[in-house]
C-alpha cells in the first residue's frame, strides 16, 4: 500500500514538471477551465440562493389574487364583485387592491405605485423603495414631481425610505394614498387595481378559485401556488435563467474536451514514445496521464467554485447584474443569502472534473498500447 | 529545505479543500444569521401584499411575472413582437403553463 502511495507522488512529481514545461499552453488552459467552471458556478449558486430566498419570502403573498379580463386584457374590477362574491366558505378576507406603474421619463425607469393598507399617508406624502431613493438621489424630506395622465403636475414629499435590506422585493415601490393614488392616475371610486382574497386553509384555495370563476367568469384568480411555482421554475436548473446563461458554458465546456478527447500534439506523442522506449508501461503512463487531467480538472474546480461563491455571496453576483437588468434602470443592490445545494456542487464537479479527466486519458490510452517507434516517428 | 512538487501540490490540494469546506459553514452560518432579514423581508410582502420580485423592472410583465397573461408580452401594437431582454429569460408565469385546465374545468373563457 506504501509502495502504491509512493509511486503516486513519484507520478504527480512527474507530471507536475511535464506540466510545466509546457507552462504557457497549461495555465492559459487552467485559466479557460477556470473561467468555465466559475460562470457555471456562479449561475448555480446565484439562482440556487435567490430561488430558496422566493420560496420563503413569496409564501407570504396575498392566497388569491382576482384580476378582471376585458377583450383578453386585465381591466380595473369594480368594488361592487366584493359583494359579488359574497360568503365564500373558507375565505377570511377580501379587499381591493390599488397599484399601478408609472414611467418615469426623468431617468427613464418604471416604479410600481401602490396604495399600502398598513400605513396611512397624507396628501402629497410618499414612501419611496431605496432603489428609487438611490437613482433619484432623494432622502427623506425631498420632493419628487410626477406628471399625471391628465398633465398635472404632482409633488410629493418623501416620508420614508423603505428598509434597503427589502430591496428585492421593493426597490421600485412607491406607496401613497388612496386619494392621491386615484387623483393621480385618474381611477374612479370604486374601482380596484385588482382584488385580495385571504384564505385559511390552503387545501381549499383550488375549491375557492374554482367558485370564484362560476360565480365571475370575466375574472381569473391567481393563486399564491402559482407565484410561487413562477419563480421557482425561472430559477430551476433546466429552464429559464440558468439554462440561458449556462448554455454558453456548457457548449464551450463540450468543445474544449471534445478537442482534448480528439487528439494529441506531436510533442505529446514523442513523451509517450519516449516513457515507453525507457520501460515505462502502458497503465504508468496512462496513470501519469490520468495525473496530468485530474491536477488541472481538480484545480479549475476549486479555484472555478471558491471564485463564484465569493463573486455571488460577498460581491452581489455583480456580472449577471448587467444580464437580469436588460434595459431597466432600477436593479435592486441585494446580496444573496447563500443557500447551497450539496448535490449541486457534487453535480457540478462530477460534470465538469469527470470528463476532462476521462477525455485526458482516452487518446492516451490509444497511442499508449501502439509500438513506441511508431509513436514517435 | 526543497520541498517536493507533489508535496506543493498536495497541500495546495488539501488547503483548498479546506476553503470549499469553509464555503459551505460560512453559508450555514449566514443563512443561521438571515432569519430576522428573511422575516422581515416576508412581513413587508405581507403587510403591503406583494407578489413579485422586483428583479426585472424593464417591463410590466416581467416586473410582475406573476400576474402577466398570455397577451401582455405582445400588447404594444397587434403585430409586436416581445422584445424586452429579461423577457428572453424568464418564462410565462406558471398560470399559463397548462394548469388552468385543472384548476378551472368549466370556465369558458381562456386567460
Amino acid at each position: 500500500m506504501k509502495s502504491f502511495f509512493l509511486k503516486q507522488r513519484y507520478l504527480i512529481d512527474f507530471t507536475l514538471s511535464s506540466l510545466l514545461r509546457r507552462s504557457g499552453k497549461n495555465i492559459g488552459l487552467l485559466l479557460v477551465y477556470t473561467l468555465i467552471v466559475f460562470m457555471l458556478a456562479s449561475v448555480m449558486l446565484f439562482t440556487h440562493a435567490l430561488r430558496n430566498e422566493a420560496g420563503h419570502v413569496l409564501a407570504e403573498s396575498p392566497e388569491i389574487i382576482l384580476q378582471r379580463m376585458i377583450a383578453g386584457r386585465h381591466d380595473l374590477i369594480p368594488g361592487g364583485y366584493l359583494e359579488k362574491i359574497g360568503q365564500v366558505r373558507g375565505v377570511m378576507e377580501k379587499h381591493g387592491r390599488l397599484w399601478g406603474y408609472f414611467f418615469d421619463p426623468a431617468i427613464k425607469a418604471n416604479y410600481t405605485l401602490m396604495v399600502p393598507r398598513d400605513r396611512s399617508l397624507g396628501e402629497g406624502e410618499i414612501v419611496v423603495g431605496a432603489g428609487i431613493a438611490r437613482t433619484r438621489g432623494v432622502g427623506i424630506g425631498d420632493i419628487l414631481s410626477f406628471r399625471s395622465a391628465d398633465s398635472r403636475t404632482f409633488s410629493f414629499r418623501v416620508m420614508d425610505i423603505l428598509q434597503s435590506d427589502s430591496e428585492l422585493v421593493s426597490s421600485d415601490l412607491i406607496l401613497l394614498s388612496e386619494a392621491q393614488f386615484r387623483d393621480f392616475f385618474g381611477i374612479p371610486e370604486g374601482f380596484y387595481t385588482d382584488l385580495v382574497l385571504r384564505v385559511r386553509n390552503p387545501k381549499e384555495l383550488r375549491t375557492i378559485a374554482e367558485k370564484l370563476t362560476l360565480k365571475l367568469p370575466d375574472t381569473r384568480p391567481i393563486l399564491r401556488d402559482e407565484i410561487m411555482r413562477t419563480y421557482d421554475s425561472i430559477f430551476s436548473w433546466r429552464q429559464g435563467i440558468v439554462f440561458i446563461l449556462m448554455a454558453g458554458a456548457i457548449l464551450a465546456f463540450v468543445i474544449f474536451a471534445w478537442d482534448k478527447a480528439s487528439g494529441l500534439s506531436a510533442e505529446e506523442r514523442k513523451e509517450i514514445g519516449i516513457l515507453k522506449a525507457i520501460g515505462w508501461e502502458t497503465a504508468d503512463v496512462i496513470r501519469m496521464k490520468f495525473w496530468e487531467g485530474f491536477i488541472i480538472s481538480i484545480s479549475a474546480f476549486l479555484l472555478g467554485y471558491l471564485l463564484a461563491y465569493l463573486h455571488v455571496f460577498y460581491a452581489s453576483a455583480g456580472l449577471f447584474e448587467s444580464v437580469l437588468k436588460g434595459w431597466a434602470v432600477l436593479y435592486p443592490e441585494f446580496q444573496p443569502i447563500p443557500y447551497i445545494d450539496g448535490l449541486q456542487v457534487a453535480t457540478l464537479f462530477f460534470f465538469t472534473v469527470f470528463p476532462y479527466t476521462v477525455a485526458t486519458i482516452i487518446p492516451i490510452w490509444r497511442a499508449a498500447i501502439t509500438d513506441p517507434d511508431t509513436v514517435m516517428r | 529545505m526543497h520541498m517536493r512538487k507533489s508535496d506543493l501540490f498536495l497541500i495546495s490540494l488539501v488547503f483548498a479543500c479546506i476553503l470549499v469546506a469553509v464555503t459551505f459553514v460560512d453559508a450555514h452560518w449566514r443563512v443561521l444569521n438571515a432569519g430576522s432579514h428573511l422575516d422581515g423581508m416576508a412581513q413587508m410582502v405581507r403587510q403591503l401584499e406583494l407578489t413579485d420580485l422586483s428583479l426585472f423592472t424593464e417591463a410590466r410583465y416581467t416586473r410582475h411575472l406573476s400576474q402577466a397573461d398570455y397577451h401582455t408580452a405582445f400588447q404594444d401594437h397587434p403585430l409586436a413582437i416581445e422584445h424586452f431582454p429579461s423577457g428572453s429569460l424568464i418564462h410565462p408565469p406558471q398560470l399559463l403553463q397548462g394548469t388552468d385546465e385543472v384548476i378551472f374545468p368549466e370556465t369558458a373563457l381562456p386567460d
